[in-house]
This record gives C-alpha cells, structure tokens and sequence, in this order.
C-alpha cells in the first residue's frame, strides 16, 4: 500500500542489488554462527499488506540474524492478494490490514484451507494516520472529526471557514482555498481514515469505509510517498504518521480535548478498543473504538494483522511459529518501531497474541 | 514474383517461407492477446460494485476511462501534431543543413526517452511550473467549460498529462512527416517557385498536399502511442474516474492503461478481470482507430501526386 510507481520501477533494480547483498550477507553470516545454536531452517512464505512491508523488512532481518538458516520471504501483495493466496495454500502466513471478513467468506475460507481448523489472527502491526495539511504561517491546527469529513466532503471550501475556526481561537487562518489529497490507489489507510470519519464524524461523513477514496473529487496520489509529494500550500491529506516528514499535523478531537497523532497514542487507542467477540478462540480482531474520550488516546490508526493456521507440518512448523512469536515480542515490536515507525503493540495485546501464537501445533 | 521466374529456386523458397512466417507470427500473437483478453475479461464484463471500485456496471466503470483515454490523446495530439509539422518542415526545408541534422538527431533522441523519465519530468519540473498558467486560465477565461476550475494546486491535471503525451508523440509524427516532405519533387517545388510562389506558398503548394496521406498516418501513429501510453499518464495525473471537461482541476478522467497500472497490483479476482476487460477496450479502440487512419490514408492515396 505504501508501494508508489516509482518503487514498483524501482524494485526489480533494489531486488538484484538485494540478492548480490543477501548472498553476501549469508556467507558472513555463516562464519560466525559458532556461538548461536540455532537449529532452524528452511524456508517460508508470507505476502500481503504493503503497510507491514517496512516493518517486515526488521522481522525478517532479526529472525534471520537469530536464525541464520532460515529464509523468510514476503511479498507485499496487498492486503486482499495475501489473504487469497494464503486461503489458496500457496503461502504459509498472510498479513492483511483488515481482519478476514466473514461476510465475504474469508474466514471459511481460511478454514478449509488450514484442515477445517479455524485460521489464527491477531494484529502485528499498529501505525498512528495523521492528518496532514501545508498552510504558511499555521504550524499548530485542532480539528475534529466532523469538521476533517466536512472539509474531504467539500462542504468547507477555505481555511478559515466558521468551521474551522471556531476549534482554534488565535490562529489566523489564510482564506486559502482547500485542496483535499487522498490515496488514488487502494489503500488500509483510505479505509481505516474514512471507518474513523464514519464513526466519529457525527453523520458529517455519509459513506462507507472502503479502500477506495468514495469521492470523486479532490486530488488522488498513488502510495503514502504520492500523498505526501502532492501536498502543496492549502493542501490537506492523511498519511501514516511516520512518512509525514516536514508536513504540518492536525491534532485530531478526542473527548474534549485535541490529540496529536502518536505511536503511544495509537497504541493506547488500540488498548482500550474491545476485541471482536462474534470471533473464534484465536481470532484477535479488535473492534476499533474511533469514538473513544480516553485522554491522550489517538483514535485514527491503522491496526493490522498476521493470518496463520493452527496447524503445520513439521518441517514448517517450527518456522512460522518462531517467526511469528517473533513479531509479536517486544524485540519484534521496537524492531518495527524503530523502522517502521509503528506502535509498539499494547502489553496486554501482546501477551494476548503470543499466547494465541503458542497453540500453533504439529498437523 | 509467379510472372518472373517460372523455375523457383530454394533460396526464393526459402526466403519467401521465412517471411510468410514472420508475418503469421504477428497475426498469431495478435490473436493470442485478443484470446487473452477475451477469455480473461469475459467474466469482469458481468462484475459487481464491489469488483468496480463502486460503479454499478461495468459500462459505467468503463466509460469515463474511455473518456479520459480519448480525451488525453486527442488533447495530446492536437498540441503534438502542428509542432511535429513545424520541426519536420523546418528540418526538410527551412534549416541550413548542418543544423537540420543536429535537430533532426535531437528529435530522434527524444523518442528514445522512456516514458517514466517524461512521467517523472512532468510531476516533478512540468507540473509545478505550470501552476501558475493554470491559475491565469482560472482567473481569466475561467467561464470556459475547460478552464472552470478550481485549478489544481500541483499542476497534476490531464492538460499537463496531455503535453507530456504530446512530448513523446512529437518524436514519432516528426520523423516520418520529414521523411515524406524530403521526397517532395523537386520538379514540383522548382516548378512552384518558377511561378513566383513565397517559400510558404511553395510548401503549402507542393509538399504539404504531396505529403497529405503520410501526415495523416503519422498522426495516427502517434493517437496509437498516445492512446496506450500508460506510465508518463499515471505518473502525473491525479485521476478520479469521472466525466469532466475541466482541464485544470486536481479532479481528472484517468485513462485505460494508467488505470490498469495503478490498480492491477492491488486487484483480486473479478476485479482484476474488469481490469482486463477495460484492457479489452483499449484494444478494440486501437483497432478502430487503426482501421480508420487505413481508411483516411487509402482515400487520399489515388490523389497523391507523383
């Protein structure tokens, strides 16, 4: 999702100057594996959400540092081609940025292809959107939800509309005229920004969530980096929090406070959001409470999940269930933290998704 | 070649063999593609909203991107086409010599370009710099149905895709036009300015009517290029899916092939066979408009002077 054109240009090139590193990387990794005794190998395969590829990128860095004969791949696929491939049976591990939905027949699906046994879920992944905008002159901007719908719906046209104003008392606010950017392509982020619009807008926001944007109007950016490129002055988008760079960030109304967009707060939002109780054991999706007024909670993120069977057979079975112990242990976690800039999962969540992990068993 | 040689040689067999199967092969790889494009788009005709970023029907899913497809390269061609005809004359007959060659090389070096290098120039130098032009057509002839605006505040319009497309089809009309306006008679061109024609009324006289049917053909190939270019459109276009005459706003038709570019990866089942589907369009419009340029080409045939 985060992919832009030019990095699918761009890949194919990265991709060889990888392998020349990898097949280095591996025959220095192999000299000094003396003092780690770590039995594992082979090889498995995941695809899906290209929000995860970034974060990954660490996993599969650090579970192969720990196990050096272990090859993990992914392909960020997208969400929906991940969850079809692994219910094919063609990869062993899904990642999606929504949990599998059994109105679609995903969640049969996962079952018949894991044995009739219930597919295993639970989110990995957590990334704080942001409410981006590029105003000269406004640095500090409080928005709530209703009036950030009324502003992409077109209803609020320029910066300093009543609107917009009355949430920010002593900003001068330019009569600019707004230019909305959202994501051209499908997008985890487009859904999860317009499911927090639906709930919290207070009726402003008259469409579904969806992956695609649902108005035609605004401009529309490929990829998180598209997005961000395409913010000029009087723009405002959304974006994942850590791609911002120099962009201006909206605290977004919370309770009756404004919350600016953080890792901690995500990841507090996450906390106190329930978990989806319709679900199997060991299906984690979590009902995500945009509407939450828990001081310092940041309500607009984007959770998303690791799809694996109960069950393997034994020559995978040690694998997937390392690796995906891995991405949910704290290491895992700050290790896509620190290069993914995603919230570390909550403790509670954490144990939670480890415990669901540990009852991954021999076919 | 029956009348010349009635004892056919093997090398004559053999060479006539050889490109008889040069030639199927282009017909069994355009059957193929067609084949592809039926068997896999047959199913996306039929498909849902769910499979059609929210259109009911695939021909209303469809028919903005023909809209934009046809709207950008005909847009494209219209800036490409009078220019290309201005550097092909000037190479073929206004230019001294030397410097003719050197433009002539330029030109052909452009064609070389790949199209994401004219996609990255036009959002990254094209698009900015022409904000400011955009805002002038909003501000002044903004009561025109194609500068209504509100203009687009990063230039990514499909006026800016447009000349780009424009770029790369200028290449493509220029070499073939000055090709043909080199081989106008001399007789004819002498003849036109013995009678005391100007330089211009001798062209306009001798080689542009000599050189009609090759114009029109260089044209068409260049709708062809404009009509599938697909990375220079989706690099720089900021596309909604609609039907809009606005040339300026940040709210564009896309086209067919950028579409598919930009939504393909993400496709899954019948979606990705919509994809197909509308790629299934792209064809039969190429074709169309193929057909048509043979048509135009074989009316002005008989009246070309030799």
């Amino acid at each position: 999702m985060n992919r832009t054109v030019l990095r699918r240009v761009a890949a194919p090139c990265i991709a060889t100057l990888a392998l020349g590193l990898a097949v280095s990387a591996c025959g220095a990794g192999n000299e000094d594996t003396g003092s780690k005794t770590s039995n594992l190998s082979g090889t498995i395969k995941g695809a899906g959400s290209s929000a995860q590829e970034a974060a990954m990128k660490a996993w599969r860095a650090g579970f192969q540092t720990d196990n050096p004969k272990v090859t993990v791949n992914y392909d960020p696929s997208g969400s929906g081609a991940g969850v079809e491939q692994f219910n094919a049976g063609a990869i062993d591990f899904a990642a999606s940025d929504a949990a599998l939905d059994p109105t679609k027949g995903e969640v049969d699906a996962a079952k018949a292809r894991c044995g009739g046994k219930n597919a295993l879920e639970v989110p990995s992944y957590v990334s704080p959107i942001a409410v981006v905008y590029k105003l000269n002159g406004v640095d500090k901007l409080n928005l709530s939800a209703k009036t950030i719908a009324d502003i992409f719906s077109g209803k609020v046209t320029k910066w300093n509309d009543a609107e917009i104003a009355a949430d920010n008392s002593g900003v001068t606010l330019p009569s600019t005229a707004i230019t909305t950017v959202h994501r051209g392509d499908e997008s985890g982020t487009t859904k999860n920004f317009t499911d927090y619009l639906s709930k919290a807008g207070e009726g402003a926001w008259k469409y579904d969530p969806d992956k695609v944007w649902p108005l035609k109007s605004g401009e529309a950016a490929t990829g998180t980096s598209g997005v961000i490129a395409a913010i000029k002055e009087g723009s405002i988008g959304y974006a994942d929090e850590s791609q911002a760079g120099d962009l201006s960030k909206a605290n977004i109304k919370v309770g009756d406070a404004f919350t600016a967009p953080s890792a901690e707060g995500a990841a507090k939002a996450l906390e106190v959001s329930p978990i989806d109780d319709t679900r199997t054991e060991g299906d984690l999706a979590i009902k995500v409470d945009r509407t939450t007024t828990e001081a310092g909670a940041y309500p607009l993120f984007l959770a998303s999940y690791v799809i694996a069977c109960p069950t393997y057979d034994a020559a995978k079975l040690d694998l997937v269930k390392g690796f995906l112990k891995y991405v949910v242990s704290t290491a895992g976690q700050q290790a896509a933290a620190s290069n993914a800039g995603s919230a570390p999962l909550p403790a509670s969540l954490q144990t939670k998704a480890a415990a669901i992990i540990d009852t991954i068993a021999a076919k | 070649m029956k009348a010349g040689s009635p004892k056919r040689r093997l090398g004559d067999l053999v060479f006539s063999n050889l490109t008889r199967a040069a030639g199927l092969t282009i017909l069994v790889a355009l059957a193929g593609v067609g084949i592809f494009l039926l068997a896999q788009g047959a199913p996306g005709l039929t498909a849902g909203k769910e499979d059609l970023r929210g259109h009911a029907n695939f021909l209303s899913y469809v028919a903005p991107l023909v809209f934009g497809t046809l709207l950008a390269a005909v847009l494209a061609l219209l800036i490409a086409v009078p220019l290309a005809l201005g550097v092909a004359l000037s190479i073929s007959h206004f230019a001294p010599r030397r410097l003719a060659t050197v433009i002539g090389y330029l030109v052909d070096l452009l064609a070389a370009v790949p199209s994401v290098v004219y996609g990255l120039w036009g959002i990254g130098v094209l698009g900015p710099k022409i904000v400011p032009l955009y805002e002038w057509l909003d501000k002044h002839v903004g009561w025109l149905p194609f500068f209504a605006g509100p203009y687009s505040n990063t230039g990514r319009t499909i006026l800016t895709a447009s000349i780009v497309l424009a770029l790369m089809v200028i290449p493509i009309v220029t070499a073939i036009t000055r090709e043909i306006f080199m081989q106008t008679p001399r007789l004819n061109e002498e003849a036109a300015l013995a009678l005391g024609a100007t330089r211009w009324e001798m062209i306009r006289l001798a080689v542009l009517p000599y050189g009609r049917s090759g114009i029109v053909s260089a044209a068409m190939l260049g709708l062809g290029r404009a009509l599938g270019e697909t990375m220079a459109v989706a690099l720089v276009l900021s596309a909604s899916n609609v039907v809009t005459w606005n040339l300026i706003s940040s709210t564009n038709p896309s086209t067919i092939a950028a579409n598919i570019a930009l939504t393909f990866s993400d496709a899954t089942g019948t979606a990705r066979n919509a994809l197909i589907a509308s790629g299934l369009v792209l064809f039969v419009i190429t074709f169309v408009v193929n057909f048509a340029a043979r048509a135009i080409v074989a009316r002005y045939e008989p009246g070309r002077k030799k």
